[in-house]
Formats: C-alpha cells, structure tokens, sequence
C-alpha cells in the first residue's frame, strides 16, 4: 500500500492549481484523475478528425495570484493585453464591438450611448471590485467570529464606505437587482443590453428579469487578465493549452499524477479521511484527502450518507446543480462570414443575443422543462487564434448555447436533433451559408456534459452560483471553507467558493487553508 | 435502496382523517378509558385525549407502588423501521451502541441533529435482526427518512396502527401471569418477546416508567380492546387499576427518568439558541460511545467535550422540607442564580422531597456546597416564600429491588 501526504481526487484546473500549490508548500501529493486525460472541462480534445475544442473556450477569470503562484506566463501562457479579444454582439441592426477590456472602447453605438456605456462600465467595475476581494480567501464565517472573517467583512465595509456616499448607497440598492432593470435605467441600444444581460445569466438558470441576476454579471466583473478586469483571451492551443501549463506547474512542483484512475470510496475511520480506494480496487492512503470534484459526489457516492450527519446529507442534496447550457462544436470546412463583422474581429467572441427581452423570451421555456426555440449563444472561432486545432483552411466554430434544460421534459434523445436545427437556424440567420460548411456537428447537451465530464447536472459551476449559493453558503452554509464534517477531507472544485470558470481560485483557497491548517497543527503539536 | 415513506394504515378504520373535527384523537382503549374517568381530566398527549387522572390521582398513584397500574401508552410516536440494515441505520441516528442491541431487547436511547443537539430520547425495541420498534415523545419521520439515505431499509410511522399498555406494580407480573401468558416469568428487564393473543400475538417486554416492576405490551389497534378486557378481568384479584399520568409522572421522577420537552427542550422544539442541550448536558453522556460506528451529532458531541464546551448538567436534588420545588430557581450561596427545578415532589416511597434540576456548569458538577431553592408556596393568595438548602443526590431517587428480580414476585 502507497502512501502519500495528500491525494487530490480530480484532475480539473483547480484539482491542478490545489495539487501545485500543495506540493509547493512541501506536500508529497498524488493527483487521481478518473479520465485518461487530466483538465475536466477545459481539456481540449478532438471532436472530429483533425478538429478539436474544449467545452470552456474563453479565459476571462485566471485568477492573478493562480498565475503567479504556479509561474504560468514563464510555462508559456499569455495573459497579456496583446491577447485580448473583443466582443462583437450579432444583430440585424448591426453590430456592436467592445474592444479591449470588456469594452475599454465601444464602437457602433450612438455616441449618448458609448457615453452611457462609459458610465456604466466605470460603475460595474466599481462595485464588482468591492466583491473582488473575497474570491481568493475563504468566505466569512457568520457566527464563527474569528478575527480573520470579522476582518473580512470589516474590508469589505471599508470598501463599501470608500465608495463614497452616493455610490455606497448606489451599491447596496441595486446589489440583489436584476440585470434587466438596471440596463434599462442606463443603457438604450437593445444590443448592448442584449449582451449585457446575457453575460450576467450565462451559466445559470436565470433570465435578466429573475431577482439577483446582477449577480452573474459581478461574478463575470470580478475576473481579470493580465491585470485588466473583465478582459478576455481565447488561449493559444485551446483551453487545453492553460491546463497543460498548470499540469507542467503541478509535475514541476512534484506532484505525481496518475489518470485513469478513477476514485470508487474515499476511506473514513471515525470520523476521518485517510485515503481512497481506487474502482480497480487499489487502497492508496494519505493524511489528507482533497475532492476537487462535485461536492455531491465527493459526499453521496465517495463518503456516502450513512458516514456523514443527517442535517448534512440534507443540505448536500438541496445544492441546485442542473446546468442549462449547450456545448456545440462545428468542424467547418472554411472560416464562415458573419453578416457585419470584420475578419479581424471573429477572432474575438461573438455573441447572439439581439436583446435583453430576447434573452428573457429564451429563458421562459427552460423553466418548463423546454430548451429555447431561438437560443442565445456565445461563439468562439478558436481555430483562428491557434490553427493547429483544425485541418489547413477548416475551421472550428465553438458555442456556448442557452438555455438547454438538463432535464428536458421530453428528454434530450428526441430533443437533442430539435435542439441543434433550432441552433443552426439561428448561426444561419447570422453567418449564411454556414449550414454548407458544417463537415460534423457535436452537440454536448447538460447530459451528455454530465456524462463526458463527471459533472452532474451537466453544470458548470458544480452548483448554481446564485445568492442563495454563494459565498458562506457554498456548497452548503456551516461548510464554505474548504473543510469537511469529514476530518481530513477537503473540497476544492467550482462547487466550493467562489464558483466555477478558469479561475484557480477554489485550488488556490482549497490549498492555503490546507497548508495553513497543517501550519496551526504542528504549532500546537 | 428501498425507503418506504408510508404512514401505515393498516386494514383498522383510523381516526386521522376526520381530524380537522375531532381536534383530539381517541386511542384504541378509548371505550374502556371513557367508562373509567370520574374526574373527566383530560390533557393533550400528541394529539390524543389522555387522561391526568381517571378516579383519584393520589390513589392512581399508589396503585403503581402497591398494586398495579393500567396506563394507556398508546399515543407515543411509533416508527417500524425494517430493512438489512436497520440494525446500522439505527447506529447512525441514535447514540448507543445498537449492534450490541440483541434481538428480543430493548434499550432506552437518545438521538441528536448534526450541532450534537438531543432530538429526544426514547426506547428501541429490536423485533428480530431486522425489525425495530423506535418510541418516543416527538414525531421524527421527516428526520428518519432523510436519515435512510443510503440505507436498506424501510422506516413507517406506526403509532396509529399499534396500541401500547403499561402495566406497572408490584402485582404486574401476577396479572400477566393469570392472564395466561406463558412465559412471561422468563423476560429480565429489558427483555421482549411475542405472546399469543386472540388470533394474533402481542409483544410483551419488561420495561415501564416507574422504576417499578413493571411491562409494556404492544399489539394491533384491531386487538387493542380484548387485551384491555383480559388484563383488567385476570388482574381483578391482583388489584389492577387504570391511571392517568399524574401518577405515572411521580413515580418516573422518583425513579429519576427524564421527560423530552418537561426536563429539556428537544432540538427541534427550543426557539432560543441556548435551550438547546448535548446528551452529556442532561445526564445521558453515558450513551456516547465514540468507539462505534459514525452517528448523528458525533463530531460535534466530541468536539464540545474536547474543547470543554459544555454549559449545563442535570442533577437530583433532595431539598429540606416537605414543600414540593416545581420549577423554583436554584441559587448558589442564597444569592447567585445556577439553575432551575424541572420536575419536583415530595416522594412517599423515598421519604424525602426530590427534584430534577438543570444548572449551569461549574454549578452541580464540582461546586455542589450551598445550593439553594427558591419556593413560592402559595398560602390563601399569599406566597410564602420558602429558601431550602438543596443537596444533589444521584439518580434514582428510590431503587426497587422488584424491578429486576428474577423471577419476577409472585402474589
């Protein structure tokens, strides 16, 4: 039997950011990855010969301290200003551009409206940094009182109050607000709050007029690149090029990675973790277990409920996680012309989202269990930044497509071809002739996400990232500090605070308290 | 996995439905309790209509300790809870050990939420290696079946369909015994087992709430009234008499058990966060055992106990005097206020005036000098004001050697 300080179950982007940095703090670390390739979601495989992709193809919230903790950019990774891609929205009305960082500049926009715009964004950023701060820590422990989470919230207070007056005010009225009638009360162009409020609700299953849709769009304002906050980058070589670097990091630092070793239990003797045993029946032990997977399946299946408090399960179980959003990969046989838009700007993100209501009018049937008859999307041509991932001339068109129920009432087998005309119809309309190029078409439904991925309910984040999820509440209230009722047993995925996307920050958190803890212990021993 | 979520119905017509009209529920002996009750003094036991007294509360009383006693148990919650792994679904949700629980007996237990927090206290009854009868004060059903997650069992409220008796005195086994239950000289304390009854069977075990010999008899609601009529005619020589729970409730204090929302506001129940009590704080710390398998409250339980967290413990006391100290205030040196009387009585076996008494740690633990209760005995609209030196005492507050003797006496 092998033994090892820490075994990180999972080999996503933050089970690799948690595994480095353990093992840079000195940890002997054993990563278990069940896939045959570690990186999740942000993997980048093939999907048609000579085509590939990943389901996240946009880097906008890499978290700085990730970057420069694991020494990316020296591994090869570009988070520069020079790697910056715009967002073009797509209408009939023509198109809007935002240029540099989340639209540093706006061009095709009314010039009342770039002012409105400028306002706005200058005040979104604001108040979305009065949030920042609380991604890369854990989150205060109401009724726990140490002196780091009143400290907590007495910066975040601070932050408040240095916003001055008015916008303190400001900030505390529309916080719980949704996006919808906050753009209406400053923007006009239908196209801009089309984006807006697309951006706020994607990832999650709201429409722009659902209470605390804001939110989504704080959370999407939190991120930065390159020290620009709200910038983008569609990676060189994919997604998979960001998880290669961070898997360079975690092998630099030591970390013994093994994939295709997928976790059948973690082993609990009273009370504690010490190690897990593999589906082939292998028993690996360590001092601390790290699940960077989805908190109710580390709980439900690893542990299981009979190992953990009755009031827990509960609370496991009520985590809302059923994604509503589409993966679609084209492999096309040329780079489709998309009616309005310049060819330097497909390199960009292009969105479909002609309106706020519209966005809206999609979201209504996903409540019943319908996926949207004219979908939103967000689409990446990623073969144009990095040619190597199509064949010489072909191209390949990436989308995030919402909203697609996980549980389709009439279920995805017969939904799915219904889904995917109703998809094409949309890119047609848009981009025509693109129907012509299509060589194969990969629609990955929340489904087949959850299938393909581990990811139940197909959901991004591991967990709805709304109010009632989010910070001291995720995954569940009296457990968002990475620990576990399980002594020895750590979360550090999406599931766990902040959230979901390319950030790191979860590892990265997950890791401190582990480090910090061990630190602490051998204090007192 | 196969978790039922059923309330039993059973073929027996119930009377839950019609409960928006009959605000209190009958029990199955309800013919035979309404031809008994002179005084008419009926209070709410879960919904039903129970009895304080039938005839004479004193008399009742007196019945346990000299005679026997008849006491309609039947409104406790019951769930049955069956499964391959009931024996390990009732590990995980109650403190003490159940896999050394055999089958044909039963323990008193105690269960808490995650905090540690006592949900209530009751008694697990093992029908066979995978059959339990859990009874107790408070209805827990929402709270058992989520606790079944991941288990093989099957959990079913049962309290309608199941009618309960508790025959306690010193006569007890006598009335069984000439009510032809062959056998029943053979059950210890603790001990269950299955008699025939009519065309079915009643499960009889040695158990009770009076510190007194003593058994509770379980049997189908359809049976409920030909057992009452063969009990009361075959213990007609024995002194039987049916009693309400005035009587019950002095002979439980005198025999120092404790009563879920009387002597401690169950974790479910307490609105304030501070009412709420861990097992070591209301005496039943001997129930932990951080050997066995993973349950409810564990972590939290030991974590209080390693970090000395504990707020509160529950004693006897025996105060001077003869004035009952039903819910008086404790005070330490006359003056600073450490606790309060639950439960309270001048015992006629004991022959000492006893109380149950929560009080606030170091308090009843290691500063046990110079207690005190404050009694307000009121004296023709006057309160006499009463401070009596209070010494704690262990519990039981009278020890019977009848109980457990075996073989039970004889009359």
């Amino acid at each position: 039997m092998t033994s090892f300080d820490a075994i990180v179950i999972g080999g996503g982007h933050n089970g690799l950011v948690c595994a480095a940095l353990l093992a840079k703090g000195g940890r002997n670390v054993l990563m278990l990855e069940a896939d045959a390739e570690v990186g999740g979601a942000a993997r980048t495989e093939e999907f048609f010969p000579g085509f590939r992709a990943s389901v996240a193809h946009v880097l906008n919230r890499l978290h700085p301290e990730v970057v420069r903790a694991l020494d990316l950019e020296e591994l090869g990774l570009t988070v520069s200003r020079s790697a910056f891609a715009p967002t073009v929205t797509l209408s009939h009305d023509g198109t809007l551009i935002l240029h540099g960082a989340y639209g540093e500049a706006l061009t095709g926009a009314t010039a009342s409206e770039q002012a409105a715009w400028k306002n706005l964004r200058a005040q979104l950023l604001r108040y979305a940094g009065v949030l920042k701060p609380f991604l890369s820590r854990r989150p205060p422990e109401l009724g726990g009182g140490s002196f780091g989470d009143m400290a907590a919230l007495g910066q975040a207070a601070l932050a408040v109050k240095r916003l001055g007056k008015e916008d303190m005010r400001d900030f505390l009225r529309v916080l719980l607000m949704n996006v919808y009638d906050l753009l209406d009360e400053q923007l006009t162009d239908d196209r801009l709050k089309g984006l807006l409020a697309f951006d706020a609700v994607l990832g999650s299953h709201l429409g722009p007029r659902s209470p605390t849709s804001l939110l989504g769009l704080y959370y999407r304002l939190t991120g930065e690149s390159g020290g620009a906050p709200g910038a983008q980058i569609v990676p060189k070589g994919g997604m998979g090029a960001v998880v290669a670097a961070m898997r360079a990091a975690a092998e630099h630092a030591g970390v013994a990675i093994r994939a295709g070793a997928p976790v059948a239990k973690i082993v609990v003797e009273k009370g504690c973790a010490t190690g897990v045993v593999l589906a082939n029946g292998e028993e690996i032990r360590a001092g601390t277990v790290v699940s960077a997977i989805n908190p109710a399946t580390t709980f439900l299946a690893l542990v299981g409920a009979p190992l953990l408090d009755t009031g827990f399960v509960r609370k496991v179980k009520n985590i809302r996680m059923k994604g509503d959003v589409a993966k679609l990969n084209l492999a096309l046989d040329g780079v489709p012309g998309f009616a309005g838009v310049e060819e330097a700007d497909l390199r960009g993100r292009l969105v479909i989202a002609p309106s706020a209501d519209h966005v809206e009018r999609a979201f209504n049937p996903a409540k019943y269990g319908e996926f949207s008859p004219e979908p939103v999307m967000e689409i990446v041509l990623p073969s144009l930044t990095d040619p190597s991932l199509a064949p010489d001339g072909a191209c390949v068109l990436s989308a995030n497509v919402q909203y697609a129920p996980y549980a389709l009432k009439e279920g995805w087998e017969t939904g799915k071809p219904k889904f995917l005309a109703a998809i094409m119809a949309q890119l047609e309309a848009h981009a025509p002739g693109i129907g012509k190029l299509v060589r194969h078409a990969e629609l990955l439904t929340p489904a087949d996400i959850e299938a393909r991925y581990r990811m139940p309910g197909g959901h991004w984040h591991h967990g709805e990232l709304q109010a009632d999820q989010m910070l001291f509440s995720r995954p569940v209230s009296g457990w968002s500090g990475y620990g576990t009722p399980v002594e020895g047993l750590y979360l550090a995925g999406a599931g766990s605070h902040p959230g979901g996307g390319i950030s790191g920050a979860p590892g990265m958190n997950a890791a401190r308290r582990i480090l910090a803890e061990r630190a602490e212990w051998r204090k007192a021993s | 996995m196969t978790v039922a979520t059923a309330m039993t119905t059973g073929n027996a017509p119930l009377d839950a439905p019609s409960h928006f009209r009959t605000l209190r529920l009958g029990t199955p002996f309800q013919p035979r309790l309404d031809a008994l009750a002179k005084t008419n003094d009926w209070y709410n036991w879960a919904g039903y209509r129970a009895p304080h007294s039938l005839w004479d509360e004193e008399l009742e009383y007196f019945a346990i300790r000299s005679q026997c006693a008849l006491f309609d148990i039947s409104p406790m919650t019951k769930y049955r809870i069956e499964g391959s792994d009931a024996e390990t679904f009732c590990n995980k949700v109650t403190l003490r050990d159940v896999s050394k629980l055999k089958p044909g007996r039963v323990h008193y237990t105690a269960w808490c939420d995650d905090e540690g927090f006592v949900l209530d206290d009751g008694t697990l009854f093992r029908l066979s290696p995978t059959r339990f009868r859990l009874c107790s004060q408070e209805r827990h059903l929402p709270w058992l079946l989520d606790s079944a997650i991941g288990f093989d069992v099957a959990v079913e409220e049962e309290t309608e369909s199941i009618a309960g008796l508790a025959l306690q005195g010193p006569t007890a086994f006598a009335c069984l015994r000439a009510a032809g239950f062959a056998g029943v000289e053979k059950l210890k304390v603790f001990d269950l087992a299955e008699f025939p009854h009519e065309n079915g069977a009643v499960t009889i075990s040695r158990t009770g709430f009076t510190g007194d010999l003593g058994y509770e008899l379980f049997i189908g609601r359809d049976m409920a009234l030909s057992l009452w009529d063969k009990l009361m005619e075959a213990g007609e020589r024995h002194g039987i008499r049916a009693i309400g729970y005035t009587a019950l409730n002095r002979a439980r204090l005198e025999a120092g058990l404790i009563v879920a929302n009387a002597d401690f506001v169950t974790a479910e129940h307490a609105i304030r966060s501070n009412r709420t009590r861990m097992p070591d704080e209301i005496g039943l710390g001997f129930m932990i055992d951080p050997a066995k398998a993973h349950f409810n409250g564990r972590r939290a339980i030991l974590e209080a106990r390693a970090r000395k967290t504990l707020r509160h413990v529950l004693v006897g006391l025996e105060i001077d005097g003869n004035v009952p100290a039903e819910h008086a205030i404790v005070y330490h040196r006359k003056n600073r206020e450490v606790g309060l009387v639950s439960a309270a009585m001048w015992s006629p076996m004991a022959k000492r005036n006893i109380a149950i008494a929560s009080l606030d740690l170091p308090y009843g633990d290691t500063v046990t000098d110079d207690l005190w209760v404050e009694i307000y005995a009121m004296r023709e609209l006057k309160y006499e004001r009463l401070m009596k030196r209070a010494k704690v005492v262990p519990r039981p507050f009278i020890k019977l050697d009848r109980r457990t003797a075996n073989p039970p006496a004889d009359f």
